[in-house]
């Protein structure tokens, strides 16, 4: 990626995600009275981050990437995660998991 | 004794006890803007436009999606796309906000850049119309200063230490994004297999097409949620979600 491509992305990215939550002051209550639509819309992160997941765990580019620190380094954190630990607690275990994992030879 | 913000009357008390809890979630929300600003370093964006995202942007998914999918190496338009789809949800957070915040002006237009998960989760979940603006105003003042705070920490930090893979960053963000995703799953069971779908889409693709494709295809799996019958998508807390009758 070149630098000005990263300020486009930026500066795009900005600019829409602000707007879409402006649109939400601007609109009338009426435009979201259709439940189908809101639930659509409550539902598209579920999709999304859940493809971005498995996307983040086992691909590089266009190929598979099983990497075992990753893997168990993210496994520590789905259990703090359905252990209902805060943000921040789940981070850095899941990291700090697979850093130490790296440092032994097993891996 | 009592104090009057916006017509009703609220107790200082559990006022304070809102401002308590919102500057809580503030700093649990805002540290783990570190872990942002290194995914966005590592992504191949300069500390300084990792800064201005967070400061512009300042939605945590979109922020960590648009990284992902560039880190993938994805094209621009393929993570704008899945920052801008992601960043949908807080038109719907901004619509239910605007009765109950009432601002106009520039209160408005900062309180549409502050509209994110935790702000509005935290102005929803209060008893009183007056307790919510606290909340908001809080939650929302709170995690802009810490996550911004946090992002140039991790984006120095980050180009400081080197390699990601080093403190596990590559593990993290999966992580990240299921701690974003887990409070939908309990809505219901719909979303869970919304979910489930997906991630199938996803696996099945990574292969097949460019990178960022995989996560975009995932929305395809909303179709679990149409209701052939009744003809429009069902509700993600639906009790009839099971679609067996």
């Amino acid at each position: 990626m070149t630098a000005s491509t990263g300020w486009v992305i930026v500066l795009l990215s900005g600019a829409g995600c602000y707007l879409l939550k402006l649109a939400g002051y601007a609109m009338p209550q009426r435009w979201f009275a259709r439940p189908g639509l809101r639930s659509l819309i409550e539902l598209l992160p579920v999709a999304l981050l859940a493809a971005l997941i498995v996307v983040e765990a086992v691909a590089d580019g266009r190929r598979y990437d099983v990497n075992t620190a990753r893997l168990i380094g993210f496994g520590v954190g789905a259990i703090a995660v359905w252990r209902r630990a805060p943000f921040i607690l789940v981070v850095v275990l899941a990291a700090g998991t697979a850093a130490a994992l790296r440092l032994t030879p097993l891996t | 004794m009592t104090s009057g913000v916006g017509g009703d009357a609220v107790d200082a008390a559990a006022a304070k006890q809102v401002v308590r809890d919102s500057l809580g979630v503030a700093i649990a929300v805002g540290s783990y803007g570190v872990a942002f600003g290194a995914a966005s370093v590592a992504a191949g964006f300069s500390p300084a436009q990792t800064s201005l995202s967070s400061l512009l942007t300042f939605t945590g998914g979109s922020q960590f999606a648009i990284a992902g999918v560039i880190a993938g190496g994805g094209t621009a338009a393929a993570a704008l796309g899945s920052g801008y789809l992601l960043g949908a949800r807080n038109t719907l957070y901004a619509l239910r906000l605007q009765p109950l915040l009432a601002v106009r002006g520039w209160r408005r237009a900062l309180a549409a850049l502050l509209t994110i998960d935790e702000s509005t989760a935290m102005a929803l979940g209060q008893r009183a119309p007056a307790l919510s603006r606290v909340a908001f105003w809080w939650t929302a003042a709170g995690v802009y200063v810490l996550w911004n705070l946090a992002t140039l920490l991790g984006a120095f930090g980050a180009q400081a230490l080197g390699d990601p893979k080093r403190f596990g960053l590559d593990a993290a963000i999966p992580a990240a994004f299921l701690a974003l995703l887990a409070p939908r799953l309990r809505a219901g069971p719909l979303p869970g297999r919304i979910a489930a779908g997906g991630a199938l889409i996803a696996l099945i693709l990574i292969p097949l097409t460019p990178p960022g494709v995989p996560v975009l295809a995932g929305c395809v799996s909303l179709a679990l949620a149409f209701d052939v019958r009744a003809r429009r998508f069902r509700s993600p807390d639906a009790r009839d979600a099971g679609g067996t009758s």
